[in-house]
């Protein structure tokens, strides 16, 4: 009984997968082939060569990673400041002001998304990088993570540092900040992740090669190439933007499952 | 540790505040004030609820609207019971658990666009993987996303498929947490392993399921990526949701007014769930 159960888990999980080894299979042949279903087809890199010339991913990468790294540095920061604060004052109105943070959770700017493109037009950022990023630079999340992080650091490390002298900053830069390390990194992973896959806001906000994020780059491909032939081109492109994010998923799978149970708000 | 001073507290919330209030209270205000506005002459017609009273007779706008409560109707629920059963699943001793967990997981860390390629290939005419499939049991060629009567639910089935290894990551952490005693009781008292699952786990995963209910609701009304590949909200509307319907109308329309308005209902529901988002987030606010 418990050797059935197993097998039909396996089935399950590999009829699951079946989207994404097609992919890396159809990647791998040629398009007429994998349009006719021919499994016995020989395997070839050609697919990536041609998505590679016919499209500028290389400068959608250096994109992408300037994006997901100006946000995740900033995110940090900011968040940094805020979390310390709601965790460790206390004032009129403190409570009041937190909820007001975490109806950002789910009002994401890309909700607002006529009124942010206005905003970003004012400042004269549209159709750049830090255009995509800015609106998410304050982030509800971080700051809700943060503040539960250093709410839970015992009382004694505080007045420790009182005893050495800390100041306020020195006590966050040098006491609660390396105690937390474990949550930077998980919201590092679910914003990098969240961000190098983000789509609908970067799609509105970008016009120019100069700009756009992989996942703009990819739907303006796969929208003109949207015949059986290209499959192979097409899946092949698929791959090189998930790449990164699915290696480092399965070298470390535990990490970024544990960051994003961290998320279910994200 | 040394007291702050006004100045510095203030000092330290104001990037955080500030943006926020840029980018999430402002344009809230804002929509709502534009929403009343006419988008042409709006000098001329002034104020009032006419964008409303477009949409409340608009066949397009309440056939979207239809959509995205069909969209949660289904989704939500058949990812959730999908996600608890991958959770028993992979909770369970078994072979090669790690690669199991990780089939169900990856969709997760996809890009939703990226995700909405692979589909399209399957969803293809008779040459699509669906269609092969089907042949052999010998039914004929479908325009899965052609038609209206199934565009719906195919493009229902991209977003389970995305979000139930998520959700099944919820389900696990609760499982986890389940004490073991617990477990030891149920054998002693001689349950077998469904029923131990039916009597002492589930009950411990309601609040967990609460929590995961409210981000795929959440999430229903917020992601829309595929819809642009797949089926561009049509055919008819058959497949648009509100923040698709949104951005056509809003950028590929320009008609900033309708859409004002429509971001305002969004907003509406968006924040009826928020209220329960922090309900559940609570006792989390306040542990100590």
């Amino acid at each position: 009984m418990r050797r059935l159960e197993a097998l039909g888990t396996w089935i399950f999980a590999l009829v699951w997968s079946t989207p994404l080894l097609w992919t890396v299979w159809a990647a791998f042949h040629e398009g007429l082939a994998t349009f006719r279903g021919e499994l016995s087809a020989p395997w070839m890199i050609q697919n990536f060569i041609s998505a590679l010339s016919a499209a500028p991913f290389g400068r959608y990468y250096v994109n992408t990673i300037f994006l997901v790294t100006f946000t995740l540095v900033f995110q940090l920061i900011v968040a940094t400041l805020a979390a310390y604060v709601f965790a460790r004052c206390t004032f009129r109105g403190s409570q009041v002001l937190f909820y007001l943070v975490l109806a950002q959770l789910t009002i994401t700017p890309e909700v607002l998304l006529v009124e942010n493109y206005r905003t970003l037009n004012r400042l004269h950022l549209v159709d750049t990088v830090i255009g995509i990023g800015l609106p998410y630079i304050g982030s509800a999340f971080a700051i809700f993570l943060l503040r539960q992080a250093f709410r839970s650091i015992p009382k004694e490390f505080e007045e420790a540092a009182a005893v050495e002298g800390c100041s306020f900053f020195g006590t966050l830069w040098r006491i609660y900040v390396p105690l937390v390390r474990p949550i930077y990194v998980a919201f590092g992973l679910v914003s990098v992740s969240h961000h190098w896959n983000n789509f609908l806001w970067p799609l509105i906000v970008t016009s120019s090669i100069e700009s756009r994020p992989l996942t703009v780059g990819l739907a303006i491909f796969a929208l003109s190439n949207e015949n059986g032939a290209q499959w192979g081109v097409v899946s092949a492109a698929t791959l090189i933007i998930v790449a990164p994010l699915l290696v480092g998923f399965l070298i470390f799978q535990r990490q970024f499952i544990q960051s994003f149970v961290h998320t279910g708000i994200k | 540790m040394m007291r702050p001073s006004r100045r510095a507290t203030f000092l330290y919330l104001l990037p955080a505040l500030s943006l926020i209030f840029i980018f999430c209270y402002a344009p809230m205000i804002l929509t709502f004030y534009w929403s009343l506005y006419p988008t042409r002459n709006p000098a001329k017609l002034g104020a009032g609820p006419i964008n409303y009273e477009t949409l409340i007779h608009s066949p397009q706008f309440l056939l979207v609207l239809l959509n995205n409560l069909w969209y949660v109707a289904i989704t939500v629920p058949v990812s959730m019971a999908l996600a608890l059963l991958m959770a028993a699943l992979v909770d369970a001793q078994l072979p090669g658990r790690m690669w199991v967990r990780a089939a169900f997981f990856c969709p997760t860390i996809l890009p939703m666009i990226a995700v909405a390629n692979i589909w399209l290939f399957f969803y293809t005419p008779e040459v699509g993987l669906f269609d092969r499939a089907l042949s052999i049991l010998g039914v004929g060629a479908t325009n899965w996303l052609g038609e209206p009567r199934t565009a719906l639910g195919a493009v229902m089935a991209v977003t389970i498929w995305k979000e139930a290894g998520f959700f099944m990551i919820f389900y696990l952490a609760a499982f986890q947490s389940v004490p073991p005693e617990l477990h030891e009781a149920a054998k002693i008292d001689g349950a077998g392993r469904w029923m131990t699952f039916v009597r002492v786990t589930l009950p411990l995963v309601g609040p967990t399921s609460l929590f995961v209910f409210v981000i795929a609701v959440i999430n229903a009304f917020r992601i829309v990526d595929h819809i642009v590949i797949l089926t561009h909200g049509g055919p008819d509307n058959a497949t648009s949701l509100l923040l698709y319907y949104l951005y056509e109308t809003g950028f590929i329309f320009w008609d900033t007014g309708l859409a004002a308005a429509i971001t305002v209902i969004l907003l509406i529901l968006l924040l009826s769930v928020a209220v329960f988002q922090i309900r559940t987030l609570d006792p989390r606010i306040h542990y100590r």
